[in-house]
């Protein structure tokens, strides 16, 4: 028998890149939701896509389509939980806004650009990003920049659980986190290099940290605007006074993060500061027998 | 001298003082530092420093070297045996974890030396692979649920295939290279490796330590890895790879992390894995943003739109509830699940780790292999099954069994010179393969290593071809899952039941 082409059934498959294989690449068919392709209209440099209902793998192959040909600013309206956005690009210049609350893994494994959320983000922001900005107008989630090796996140509320989880450094790359509110548990546990500052600016009764501070870590900074318990701390940091330098680098970046957030820096630099510091960079250097 | 110990050597360095030559080869090709010369220019041997690796007995021009296992005796005890009461006084002086490498050296019962093959007699013939073509080409990667071959444009043209494929691996042999990271093996491992892949159609493995620059030219058959520590991951590393493997555990240390000492952290593995020289590179047990079969598609989905949608392998340890895991691996979206089993090889684990935790490949294919047929999700991943392959007779079993392909690491590097002394963990590799000192990974030369890997990988290639045509069949594809065609020896009755294979005698 002979289906006609309407007839054909055609077995849904994500969309591939030509791969070394010689298998020809499928493409998005039948069946996947939000198929359709969100309004783009341009205004000059930059352009807009209305998000709205559209599906994250169609929304990011729009991104990339217009960051491919030459757009410095990408406007998201109408984002609603769209996972994966600036998900591995790599490009300086580029600017992605998002207009409303984006999904996890915003700018995982990103490579330069500029993200600026206007609303709350989820969790996963910044997941082994490796250079570029993340601003985040509101409230962000859990696991904050897992991995991260480079670039700035400056969320301007609270975060959730786990955040700067093995946040490393490496030669000029050297990755900032600066929060405005609070942070909950394990705040930068097993980190390796880098710097956080934790603001706990407004009115909460919420602790401004969680427990297990620090836990496993053994490289970076930890800076936090008020005082921290003993109790909180894991049991490889201590807190000390910052010294010059540390008020120096504390500053600076306050002073940028006040800028991009439009807080008054001299208000939230009049708090003492406390710094959580590793006491060895290597805490299994004696666990093994050999 | 070094402190008092009760461990007394495990091997004797014996040196025939008559032909020996005094050229002090043996001092300078010991990694171990075992040898020194007297006034005399003798080399004296310090027995305890000796790992049996062999580097001084192969270079020694007279031949004039011997090592031989300490015949020091033991008051006998099954219970409390002689390697236990050395663990016990090394943990005495220390006070530390004890620390080992390669897979495990315990006498558990290997299923695969449990299995036999079929053949054809009289009214099956067999097949002769030298003089008829012979399918080992092996695609990786997900399978649709069902195919639509059309006409033309419904004009009755040719035939062709109207389903649109996911991206695969292909594979020339149903062999790829093990994971195995530049940091626990040396740089001249790597480009041996990547030349070796690329010359057998297989892939290697980076291992979750980043990929070095010199192996760009091979990154079409390179899997790169993406584990916990998250180590030289970054896009245009996920991007070079044909393929991405999320490391969720590794066979011969399930349920750990890993941890590279600060050590062997020089310049170009700093570099590599973009971390400060010097500092512990420490990798988490679990990556901190899975803590869920949601979560893992999250991060498979994250690679997938990193990378264009490439392929996406997760390699899990074989663990009690393996079926459940991989079952839950492949809803996640994987292409590919890497099942390790508990006998594989490791740069370094913790020994009560590698000995004692896990579950044998060979039950961890049958079983995962199963749970999906029966769940309707089989072609949705390819199977890949390692841990404890050591040659082509276990390939043709685990293939019957029910994997895709299988992963080799150990055997690469004992055709690359490795004696398995299980020591790669004190970086002293006296053959230049889990090392980084200079003087010693000098030793391997890149070119020499690749032929050997891609000849070990032809001669089991033809192996498999040889079995397949006994066993009648002409496509690797066509034993698969065939348990048909194993009978066990020597198993019980459990065992066989689990792994749905029956004992020898009884036909078909």
């Amino acid at each position: 028998m002979t289906p006609s082409s309407e007839s054909v059934r055609r077995v849904p498959t994500g969309p591939a890149r030509r791969g070394p294989t010689g298998i020809e690449p499928a493409r998005i068919t039948a069946g996947q939701p939000g198929l359709e392709s969100g309004l783009v209209t341009r205004d000059g440099d930059t352009a807009h896509i209305d998000a709205r209902g559209v599906y994250y793998k169609t929304l990011n192959e729009q991104i990339r389509e217009l960051v491919g040909a030459g757009v410095s600013t990408v406007a998201l309206d109408n984002v609603n939980g769209q996972r994966y956005i600036g998900a591995g690009i790599s490009a300086d210049h580029l600017t992605i806004l998002v207009n409303g609350v984006p999904g996890n893994d915003l700018a995982a494994f990103m490579d330069g650009p500029t993200v600026i959320v206007d609303d709350n983000a989820q969790d996963g922001i910044a997941n082994t990003m490796n250079r570029g900005l993340v601003v985040v107008r509101g409230d962000a989630g859990d696991v904050v920049g897992y991995g991260m090796r480079g670039g700035r996140v400056y969320v301007r509320g609270d975060v959730g659980y786990r955040v700067g989880i093995h946040m490393k450094a490496y030669g000029e790359q050297h990755p900032v986190i600066v929060i405005g509110g609070r942070a909950r548990d394990f705040f930068g546990e097993y980190m390796a290099g880098g710097e956080m500052i934790l603001l706990g600016l407004g009115d909460s009764s919420e602790p401004l940290l969680g427990s297990y501070v620090g836990t496993g870590m053994h490289g970076g900074v930890i800076y936090v605007r008020g005082s921290v318990q003993g109790h909180q701390l894991g049991k490889e940091v201590s807190v000390v006074d910052p010294s010059p330098e540390d008020t120096a680098r504390i500053e600076e970046l306050v002073t940028d993060f006040c800028r991009v957030h439009g807080f008054d820096e001299t208000e939230v630099l009049s708090q003492p500061f406390g710094k959580i510091a590793p006491f060895t960079h290597r805490p299994y250097g004696k666990l093994y027998a050999y | 001298m070094a402190e008092m110990t009760f461990v007394r050597p495990e091997f004797r360095v014996r040196i025939d003082r008559e032909a020996c030559i005094k050229c002090g080869r043996c001092v300078h090709q010991c990694g171990w530092g075992v040898y020194h010369l007297d006034a005399d220019d003798r080399p004296m041997p310090d027995h305890s420093k000796c790992a049996a690796c062999h580097r001084c007995v192969t270079f020694c021009p007279a031949d004039a070297i011997t090592i031989e296992k300490n015949p020091l005796a033991y008051k006998e005890s099954d219970s409390m045996s002689s390697a236990l009461r050395k663990a016990v006084w090394r943990q005495a002086e220390t006070g530390g974890v004890l620390l080992t490498g390669m897979g495990t050296d315990k006498p558990y019962l290997r299923i695969f030396d449990h299995l036999l093959l079929d053949a054809c007699q009289v009214t099956n013939p067999s097949i002769d692979p030298l003089r008829e073509p012979m399918e080992l080409r092996t695609f990786l990667g997900r399978k649709p649920d069902s195919i639509v071959v059309g006409y033309g444009n419904g004009d009755g043209g040719p035939p062709k295939l109207l389903t649109e494929l996911d991206p695969q691996l292909m594979l020339e042999t149903p062999i790829v290279f093990g994971g195995m990271s530049f940091g626990s093996v040396s740089l001249n491992v790597h480009r041996a490796l990547a030349m070796a892949a690329k010359a057998s159609g297989t892939f290697m493995n980076t291992g979750e330590g980043g990929l070095h620059a010199d192996l760009e030219p091979y990154q079409d058959n390179i899997i790169v890895q993406c584990a916990s520590g998250r180590f030289g991951v970054h896009a245009d590393y996920l991007q070079a790879g044909a393929a991405v493997e999320i490391k969720i555990g590794q066979g011969a240390k399930p349920g750990i992390g890993g941890h590279l000492p600060g050590e062997k952290i020089d310049e170009q593995v700093s570099t590599t894995r973009m971390i400060p020289q010097g500092t512990d590179a420490l990798s988490p047990a679990p990556h901190h943003d899975i803590y869920s079969i949601e979560d893992l598609r999250q991060l498979i989905y994250a690679i997938k739109e990193a990378t264009g949608y490439k392929p996406v392998s997760v390699k899990i340890a074989c663990v009690h509830n393996v079926a459940a895991i991989a079952s839950g691996v492949v809803r996640a979206g994987a292409d590919i699940v890497y099942l390790d089993g508990f006998k594989g090889g490791t740069g370094a684990a913790p020994t009560i780790i590698r000995d004692h935790v896990g579950i044998p490949i060979e039950i961890a294919i049958a079983v995962v292999d199963q749970r999906l047929r029966d769940e309707g999700i089989r072609n949705r991943a390819s199977i890949v099954a390692a841990g404890g392959i050591r040659s082509s007779a276990d390939i043709v079993k685990a293939i019957a069994l029910g994997a895709d392909a299988c992963g080799v690491g150990t055997a690469l590097l004992v055709a690359m010179g490795c004696h398995v002394c299980q020591k790669c963990h004190t970086g002293c590799c006296s053959w230049g393969i889990t090392t980084q000192r200079p003087e010693l990974t000098r030793r391997l030369d890149p070119e020499w290593g690749a032929e050997r890997v891609s000849n070990l990988i032809r001669a089991w290639s033809h192996e498999i071809a040889e079995v397949l045509g006994a066993v009648g069949v002409n496509a690797i594809e066509s034993l698969r899952g065939s348990r048909e065609r194993l009978r066990a020896l020597g198993l019980d009755q459990t065992t066989m039941d689990i792994i749905g294979v029956k004992p020898a005698g009884v036909g078909h």
